[in-house]
């Protein structure tokens, strides 16, 4: 009964705390909401290029063209082979028919000219994804190794440099979404410090009176929390409203047909759910900090 | 067994200063003692003591069979619940009403409201304030301010009662009326009460134990002691 007395006294003092330092708290409030609305767009780019990268990568592959002599025995050891490369995720053989036949579908263009020709020009091939685009050059020269390959080949450059710089953007909007975490724990935690001294008055009395340190305590953290809270409530509705229209904007892609946006449901709500936690968590931790530096008890 | 004992107790201050040296003092349940001195003389570093605001260098501070000098700071709430503290500026919450103030000691310590306002408005009729509960600080004079320091030092029924220059902002009437109280609640219910003051009018005229501080040292102990006595030596 006791600690729920303390415990529900500690909620109201800080819902009281928040409303009568009302510049405070705005102040903080503002503060975290900005963070975490640069938070959820860091996010938000990091997912996307994430994404981005993903789709990219599985359109990475290696076409490996076979020579127009090659036998029957030598095509079938080189898929072997395939099958056993470690860096090789699946293999597909292409006939040069098949080939054919999706040019002929591709434009009309295409369909007559190949049909002037009695032989087909086109070569047989075999179409491999592989498991880690890192190593796609090695494996590129791996498969030429081979006598009955013809030539063996990848979007060379180009989607290397994509998929590389996309790495290191992610990599950069992680750092930034961390900085910016620490950003506004410090900020929340100064508030807190400014709460605490505004109400040391009151804490040296409960000292002296004999509150137990804990119910001392409890109001500067759960202060810290729902400032964390409030403060992530404007980030998510940027986040849930802004992200939509952007998406219907843009039609779900960006500049090209290949650059996919992540689809808005769950994604938002994933985003949400991740800023509230965060807007709590930091608040927690901000509050936690200052309590331990500014109630020597 | 005596409620306060201190042995061969020191109080040396990070800046060197020593504050208190080899004091030894003992109080029995019910005494009402006055500790006198200059500024400087260690008075209320013995007083902080007693509260565990300041923790003795060496030497041993049994409060109640506690010794107060071994107390980790997470324990010291148990200590303070057993005692009260009058303050020389009284230290009331200015945006709470005198009810308020005395309330805020027992929900502190999470005391439920059933059982906060019976105790409250007995603290407040026994300091004679209870027509003025809900006035704010502000409102009140000075004397009466302290009388709401004072109810909600009592409030809880401490066996002992610290009182740290309760008069020393107040002229001599009102002293004269808070010393009166305080002389109640010593009598009315046993509580032991020990006062930190200046102030000779007093001491003299109620003819109490008191100790004398020097430099941190114990100078002197009457049972029946007063200013004029010291100031003659």
């Amino acid at each position: 009964m006791k600690a729920i007395r303390i415990f529900t006294r500690g909620i109201r003092d800080s819902v009281k705390s928040v409303i009568r330092n009302f510049s405070l708290s705005t102040a903080a409030i503002t503060c975290s909401s900005i963070t975490l609305i640069l938070v959820a767009v860091a996010m938000i780019i990091s997912y996307n290029v994430k994404n981005i990268t993903i789709d990219l990568e599985k359109e990475l592959t290696i076409v490996v063209y076979i020579k127009e002599n090659a036998l029957e025995t030598e095509i079938n050891e080189l898929r072997n082979s395939l099958t056993h490369m470690s860096n090789v995720e699946s293999h597909e053989y292409k006939s040069n028919e098949e080939w054919k036949l999706e040019m002929k579908n591709y434009s009309d263009t295409f369909n007559t000219a190949l049909d002037y020709l009695d032989d087909n020009p086109l070569l047989n091939s075999i179409i491999v994804t592989v498991k880690d685009v890192n190593f796609l050059k090695s494996t590129t020269e791996d498969i030429k190794k081979f006598d009955c390959v013809k030539s063996a080949d990848y979007g060379e450059g180009m989607a290397e440099n994509l998929v590389s710089i996309f790495n290191v953007v992610e990599k950069v909007t992680i750092i930034i979404v961390l900085a910016l975490v620490l950003v506004t724990a410090f900020l929340i935690g100064n508030t807190i410090k400014l709460t605490i001294f505004s109400r040391r008055n009151e804490i040296e009395i409960m000292r002296l009176v004999g509150a137990s340190n804990i119910s001392i305590r409890l109001p500067f953290l759960f202060e810290g929390l729902f400032l964390g809270i409030l403060g992530s409530i404007i980030p998510i509705l940027v986040t849930i409203y802004g992200y939509v229209l952007l998406y219907d904007h843009f039609n779900g892609h960006l500049f090209t047909q290949i650059i996919r946006l992540v689809e808005p449901f769950n994604f938002i709500l994933y985003v949400s759910g991740l800023l509230l936690i965060i807007g709590a968590v930091i608040g927690m931790f901000g509050s936690y900090r200052a309590v331990r530096k500014y109630l020597k008890i | 067994m005596n409620l306060i004992e201190v042995k061969n107790c020191y109080k040396v201050y990070n800046n060197g200063v020593t504050a208190v040296a080899d004091l030894n003092v003992t109080i029995g349940r019910g005494e009402f003692v006055f500790v006198i001195g200059a500024s400087g003389s260690g008075k209320s570093t013995f007083i902080k003591m007693l509260y565990r605001e300041e923790k003795p260098t060496n030497g041993q501070v049994y409060v109640g069979g506690v010794n107060v000098a071994k107390l980790r700071n997470s324990k010291v709430f148990k200590l303070r619940r057993k005692l009260g503290i009058v303050f020389q500026d009284f230290k009331l919450l200015p945006k709470l009403t005198v009810y308020e103030n005395v309330a805020f000691a027992l929900e502190s310590i999470g005391m439920n409201n059933r059982e906060i306002r019976p105790k409250v408005i007995k603290a407040l009729e026994n300091v004679g304030l209870k027509d003025k509960m809900r006035s704010f600080p502000n409102q009140l004079s000075g004397g009466e301010q302290q009388r709401v320091c004072i109810a909600r030092a009592i409030v809880n029924n401490p066996k002992l009662l610290i009182c740290d220059e309760p008069t020393g902002n107040l002229d001599p009437d009102i002293s004269r009326e808070i010393v009166s109280i305080l002389e109640k609640i010593n009598s009315e219910y046993g509580t032991t009460i020990i006062m930190a003051t200046h102030d000779r009018e007093t001491v003299n005229r109620m003819k109490r134990r008191v100790l004398l501080l020097e430099n941190g040292v114990l100078a002197s102990d009457d049972k029946e002691g007063s200013y004029k006595a010291h100031e003659s030596n």
